[in-house]
């Protein structure tokens, strides 16, 4: 019920980020979705990927930092009120929310973001019990 | 001829200061040899008694003393003195983060006192001056120093030690501050706060006197312009005192050492052999009236070039360049000195490997310190706040560690260059030393 997420270090210098994405499309990787958050001297780049087997080993040959971690693909009700449902439902349970992206998928009847929470377990009991569609790895 | 705090004492003709550096030479080594162990034990080693010297011609015969001896023998190793009779400490940052600390008997106080009111003079301080102190005072001799050696010129003293710009600025307005004291940095910085503020006209400075850091002719000649004054030089450090070991006159062209209480030498920093006047080497020196913490041929890694030719200001000691460079990898930043061994045990504690660069920078003359660490997967995550504080951590401790503040900088792996495998620790941009 979780997919896979890379977070890269790249260090705020021009043309660090373009590197990043060549070294990961020369190997044949696909970005479902990016996210970079950045500070004064570095930033963190997050992608979901097709293959993040593949996309880890190409990063780890290349001398790149990185970590994966597992979030959530949530799917949202794309109506008014949709996102505020889901957050309502982690907030209830106490479940801290770290930060939130957009993921384009293939399938277009639900809006998916991928959402970072700090008790990954937890937040996947809570949103399912409500019957909150989530994507596996598979599904994207 | 210019003004004397000691003109007996300044002025003395060659044979004179020669006179008293053999007398004082003889006695100290005795001194040494009598009551620090580690001076005897290489004494002994050697095959040479304190009997062996018989003046200034024998100084090469004696054993170095280095900043790791220092470490060494810290902290009471070197004293040659009952600790009883001493009345002060100071203390500078060694090599590997631990202090060196010196002592000082009220006779050594005393006599760097009056090398410092030498050098006041000589900037053409009189008791009417009001000198104002803005080194740190502490630990550091700066402050300390120049405070003693203006109560020996029996000046109003302001101690106003560093920091707090808008009320060193009102003292030296509101209480007519003839001499500033401070690092040529703070100078620089204090000029361009007075302008800012239009208040140059409100200020009675006549000369500073900068010291502590490495500075360029254009900064002096700024710093001149900017405050209307004269900008002199003074050198010294802990080890054999503190500021005063050798001053700057109104030529403006090298500094005069204290010879009667310092013997200076060049030598060439690989083999350690006596170089003639003129020759470009490491500046060694010896202590000679010294008595808590007298050093045998300090070797200060600063490399210089001493000059006996006659000085038109009528000073007879002997002139020492402004330091040429180092002959180690030690930088002074802000005043302070830093070691790049200080940064990576810094490192290696909290568990980081040692990729590491310095670069040190100076904007609006003011120095700046940013360490570049590189990222390793076990320091990286993916919360920005958990590398955040990681980072806020190791500021922490370069602060305790180096006493001043530097800019961490997580850079990506491998990105420290490298030349002929070995990586590059420090990078100076600031072209302190000129040829």
């Amino acid at each position: 019920m979780t997919v896979k997420q890379i977070s890269i270090f790249v260090e705020n210098k021009i043309g660090n980020l373009a590197e990043v994405t060549k070294v990961l499309s020369d190997a044949g990787v696909s970005l479902h979705a990016i996210s970079l958050a950045d500070t004064k001297d570095f930033g963190v780049l997050r992608v979901i990927v097709d293959d993040s087997y593949l996309a880890a080993t190409t990063l780890k040959e290349q001398g790149y930092i990185f970590s994966i971690t597992k979030v959530l693909a949530v799917a949202i009700n794309d109506e008014p009120g949709g996102l505020y449902r889901i957050l309502t439902l982690l907030e209830e349970s106490k479940i801290n929310l770290e930060y939130l992206y957009d993921i384009n998928t293939r399938k277009s009847d639900y809006a998916y973001l991928i959402f970072k929470v700090g008790n990954v377990e937890e937040a996947i009991e809570v949103l399912t019990k409500n019957k909150v569609r989530l994507l596996c790895q598979e599904d994207l | 001829m210019g003004n004397y705090f000691q003109p007996e004492i300044e002025c003395a003709s060659q044979e004179q200061i020669r006179a008293w550096q053999d007398e004082r030479l003889v006695k100290q080594v005795k001194h040494v040899y009598d009551n620090v162990q580690m001076y005897r034990e290489r004494m002994d080693e050697m095959g040479l008694k304190p009997e062996d010297i018989k003046g200034r011609e024998d100084l090469s015969k004696l054993p170095f003393t280095t900043k790791d001896d220092l470490r060494d023998q810290y902290p009471y190793g070197l004293l040659a003195m009952p600790l009883e009779d001493c009345v002060r400490i100071q203390s500078t940052s060694g090599t590997t983060g631990r202090r060196v600390v010196a002592f000082y008997t009220q006779h050594d106080i005393d006599l760097w006192e009056e090398c410092c009111a030498r050098a006041i003079v000589a900037v053409g301080g009189t008791k009417e001056d009001v000198v104002h102190v803005s080194y740190g005072y502490g630990l550091f001799t700066g402050g300390p120093g120049l405070n003693g050696g203006s109560h020996k010129l029996g000046s109003l003293t302001l101690p106003m030690s560093s920091g707090n710009t808008d009320r060193q600025i009102q003292f030296m307005t509101d209480l007519g501050s003839t001499i500033l004291c401070c690092t040529p940095s703070y100078a620089a910085y204090l000029a361009e706060s007075i302008i800012e503020r239009g208040l140059r006209d409100q200020i009675h400075l006549k000369a500073g006197i900068f010291g502590a850091e490495a500075w360029t002719e254009e900064m002096r000649h700024d710093i001149e312009e900017k405050l209307g004054i004269k900008a002199y030089d003074i050198y010294g450090l802990t080890e054999i005192s503190g500021p005063g070991v050798s001053f700057e006159c109104e030529a403006q062209t090298g500094m005069h050492i204290n010879e009667d209480h310092f013997i200076a030498e060049v030598i060439n920093p690989i083999t350690g052999e006596v170089l003639p006047d003129g020759e470009k080497g490491e500046l060694v020196f010896t202590s000679i009236t010294k008595e808590a913490f007298p050093l045998l041929r300090y070797r200060t890694r600063d490399i210089c070039i001493l000059s006996h030719e006659k000085c038109p200001c009528g000073r007879t000691h002997v002139k020492m360049t402004k330091p040429l460079g180092r002959s180690d990898d030690m930088l002074i930043v802000k005043g302070v000195n830093v070691f790049p061994s200080q940064i990576e045990t810094v490192l290696l504690n909290k568990g980081y490997p040692a990729n590491y660069q310095i670069i040190v920078t100076r904007v609006n003359n003011s120095d700046n310190l940013e360490v570049q660490v590189e990222m390793t997967p076990e320091m990286f995550s993916d919360s920005i706040s958990e590398i955040s504080g990681k980072e806020k951590e190791l500021v922490g401790a370069l602060k305790a560690m180096l006493g001043i503040y530097a800019d961490v900088k997580l850079v990506a792996p491998k990105t420290i260059a490298r030349s002929e495998g070995k990586a590059v620790r420090v990078i100076d941009k600031r072209n302190l030393y000129q040829a």
